[in-house]
């Protein structure tokens, strides 16, 4: 076994062990830390992978933005700091039984395909990854058009995002107050 | 070296669980932790596929960017609608949140 197969497994584990922990965690803020892990464990996969600048917008965008709006959320939503007694609804054999039996499904069908097994090359040391992104993403000729509509989805999500969790009633109640 | 099957597996199995948590938990907000695992799962597929196929086309790497902004935009309005729902109907499970059920 080579230090880089060590390395993968063990980012592997600490990945499913944090998965496994978010979904059957019975306090939510734990869950919150255990997917925050995760998304340790995934960038550390990345960065098995070369894939450097998405490690580090892994890091940035999903522990930095996406997790801490987690946690505000479940923060402002709980009623009281108890744990509630019931985590899973009625039905999750049903749900365990469906994610293990596409688990299964999947690796047996990828387990027909013949590049399953496959390695990858070394990579190229001169090869620029991050500047052949930088192109590729505003390049005319590859994505520079998903890109721009990925842009426009961000804004009409930030402009619909406050549209909803606007509350018109809150400031009627402060202003009859005064 | 690393076989392309083992990232497939541990993507499959994060994906998986993800699935798992999306499907049993009560709590909205611990439904939407699931979708995240989901989409890290695909994410790690992606970035896989890039690494193991074609280096210098970017498709993989770009459509990860893509990923990130679409889970970034669904993760915003999901927890507006959650806190809106929960300013309505004091609760966040998701069992009784029914209003479209009839």
């Amino acid at each position: 076994m080579t230090a880089q197969q060590i390395i993968f497994l063990i980012a592997a584990i600490y990945t499913l062990a944090s998965g496994v922990l978010t979904v059957t965690s019975r306090n939510l803020i734990h869950a919150a830390f255990w997917l925050i892990s995760a998304f340790f464990g995934v960038a550390a996969i990345y960065a098995l992978l070369n894939a450097n600048f998405i490690a580090i917008v892994q890091i940035v965008v999903y522990v930095g933005a996406i997790a801490i709006l987690f946690i505000f959320a479940v923060m402002l939503t709980r009623r009281d700091l108890r744990v509630s007694e019931h985590r899973l609804n009625k039905g999750w054999q049903i749900g365990a039984a469906l994610a293990a039996a596409l688990f299964v499904g999947m690796v047996s069908m990828l387990a027909q395909w013949s590049g399953f097994t496959k390695t990858a090359d070394a990579f190229p040391t001169q090869f620029d990854a991050v500047g052949a992104l930088g192109e590729a993403l505003t390049s005319p000729n590859a994505y520079v058009l998903p890109f721009e509509v990925a842009s426009a989805l961000l804004l009409a999500a930030l402009v619909g995002a406050v549209y909803v969790a606007f509350n018109p009633r809150a400031d009627e109640n402060s202003e009859a107050q005064k | 070296m690393i076989p392309l099957s083992w990232y497939l597996i541990l993507a499959a199995a994060l994906f998986c669980v993800g699935l798992f948590g999306m499907l049993t938990r009560r709590n909205v907000v611990a439904i939407l932790f699931g979708i995240e695992l989901m989409l890290n799962a695909v994410n790690i597929n992606l970035v896989s596929f890039w690494r193991y196929g074609e280096i210098t086309s970017m498709s993989g790497q770009v459509f990860t960017i893509i990923v990130f902004a679409v889970a970034a935009a669904e993760v915003s309005v999901g927890l507006a609608l959650v806190i809106s729902a929960y300013r309505r109907r004091n609760t966040i499970v998701a069992d009784e949140l029914d209003m479209l059920k009839w």
